[in-house]
């Protein structure tokens, strides 16, 4: 049987289409063969967080996910939701805030949390924390993140700008 | 399969190599799992085809946040993934009669926010934001929860608690076993290998019912060190039925029925430390918990006794 298999699936906006290895993980598809190596590679076994990217609108593990899964669907990486703007006042927060140090854990970081800020807009601080707990911050023991996150929340319900 | 239980006990912390494998075009990529072959199933006879030719080589793949963890730390070598996911008849959540019938391939998320759930299921409602974290439910199904039998899972302890049933399917037909039947041992369940966890099938809860769910884990989303989902009936003051189903505490989710027999009938009223005194003599006496490598079996029957404790005091602050 073929370990090889064909994949056609919207990365960023773009089309893409590639013959993977079965066995290639979704996030080594993304950063080894289309360069997008803003989303990292920490753990790979879903602990970490690093290689969180957004698949059909959700965000998932892209190293629990096989490139060979994703046939047919879309993707967005944090290159993709910095370029549309979609993120940047959460990233404004981030800077702000100093809550990326080494900047390993953040683009997984703000993947996460943006989705935190469409399914949950009255989220308070032990809210945060729970959405986060699946993404591992080495550097910044988190305070600055969880912050960043609210400033974000309240900016957004006021409408205007975070800061 | 204890291969997976070293992985969950090492906390991952367990470094593997990067392969590299070459493919035209792109010079060599990193890789992490063992070569297998990969299908998109796209009906249930095609699975049951399948499986009936590669056998245990072969392996389901549905929400993978368990399987590929194994995979990428090569801990599993199947030749096969049978990806389950665009089977659109093991989705779902519906009303059937008075009891709420769960497809296999449903995944947490929709549990999590299901209507339906928080108003029939509400000790599952409670149980899913301790499962794991956001992007993991997003992925993860009761399928594969119900089929890996994690030891310390919240799902197979719910479907203890609730007396559920799991529906499975296969080649050769289908078949029901009661979930109070169907976790034997650690991985170990009354599941064949050609077999589909189908659907869970629970019984609306009464309206009556009161329930506990908690869990003591290292950090939020964790696997539980120790967790407890109970339920009770309350008349006035008295308890009944007491159900208390613990989960992280031995090899499958621990039914402690002598304990909720003999607890059955007691007042919450008066003294509640004195009932909580009796109901843990019999707890003791019945619960055999095993260490892991994060706790010591006394440890474990501690933490038991903690979540029992915690149980009954929301009971007696809540009855009517
Ligand atoms: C960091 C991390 C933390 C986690 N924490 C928790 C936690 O706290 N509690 C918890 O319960 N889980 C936890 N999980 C596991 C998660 O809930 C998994 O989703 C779940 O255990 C397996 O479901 P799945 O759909 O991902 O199955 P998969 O990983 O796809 O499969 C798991 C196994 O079940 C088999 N299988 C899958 N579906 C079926 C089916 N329908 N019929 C027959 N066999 C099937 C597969 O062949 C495989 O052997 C965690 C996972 C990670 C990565
Ligand atoms: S690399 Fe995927 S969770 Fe750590
Ligand atoms: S900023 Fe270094 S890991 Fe988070």
């Amino acid at each position: 049987m073929d370990e090889t298999t064909v994949i056609s699936c919207t990365v960023n906006g773009e089309a893409v289409e590639e013959i993977v290895p079965a066995r290639l993980n979704l996030v080594d598809f993304l950063r080894e063969k289309l360069d997008l190596t803003g989303s990292h590679v920490g753990c790979e076994h879903g602990v970490c967080g690093a290689c969180t990217v957004r698949l059909d609108g959700v965000i998932v593990r892209g190293c629990l996910t096989l490139a060979a899964q994703v046939n047919g669907a879309t993707i967005e990486t944090i290159e993709g939701v910095t370029a549309t703007g979609e993120v940047a006042d959460l990233q404004e927060a981030f800077l702000a805030r100093n809550a990326a140090q080494c900047g390993f854990c953040t683009p997984g970081m703000v993947m996460s949390a943006a989705e935190l800020l469409t399914v949950n807009p009255d989220a308070g601080r032990a809210e945060i924390r729970d959405f986060l707990s699946g993404n591992y911050c080495r550097c910044t023991g988190y305070q600055a993140i969880i912050d960043a996150v609210e400033t974000t929340l309240a900016g957004r319900k006021n409408g205007g700008s975070t800061t | 399969m204890p291969s997976m239980v070293s992985w969950r006990l090492r906390g991952g912390a367990q470094r593997v190599r990067y392969r590299y494998v070459h493919q035209p075009n792109w010079g060599k990529i990193p890789v992490k799992a063992p070569p297998f072959a990969y299908v998109r199933a796209t009906s249930l006879d095609q699975v049951f085809d399948l499986k009936a030719q590669h056998g245990d080589d072969a392996r389901i793949l549905a929400g993978g946040q368990s399987l590929m963890a194994m995979l990428n730390l090569r801990l599993d070598a199947p030749e096969l993934l049978i990806d389950i996911n665009g089977l659109d008849a093991l989705k779902g959540i519906d009303e059937d009669g008075d009891a709420v019938v769960i497809g296999g391939l449903t995944r947490h998320v929709e549990l999590e926010r299901s209507a339906l759930v928080a108003t029939h299921l509400p000790l599952i409602a409670e149980a899913m934001p301790n499962i794991a974290h956001p992007a993991i439910r997003n992925r993860g199904t009761i399928g594969g929860s119900i089929a890996l039998a994690d030891p310390a899972a919240e799902l197979p302890a719910c479907v203890v608690a609730l007396d559920a049933e799991i529906k499975l399917v296969s080649g050769a037909g289908e078949r029901t076993v009661k979930a109070r039947e169907f976790f034997h041992g650690l991985y170990d369940t009354a599941r064949n290998d050609d077999e589909l966890v189908a659907a869970v099938r629970v019984p609306k809860s009464p309206v009556s019912r009161r329930y506990f769910f908690s869990e003591i884990t290292p950090r939020r989303g964790d696997f539980a060190s120790a967790g407890l989902a109970a339920t009770v009936e309350i008349d006035g003051d008295t308890m009944s039925d007491l159900t208390l189903v613990f989960f992280g505490l031995a090899g499958r989710p621990i039914l402690a029925a002598r304990t909720g027999d003999a607890a059955s009938g007691a007042a919450l009223t008066g003294d509640i430390d004195q009932i909580i005194g009796q109901v843990h003599a019999v707890l003791d006496e019945e619960l055999e918990t095993q260490a892991d490598l994060h706790s010591s079996a006394k440890m474990k029957s501690h933490l038991a006794r903690v979540l029992t404790k915690r149980a009954l005091t929301q009971f007696a602050a809540g009855r009517s």
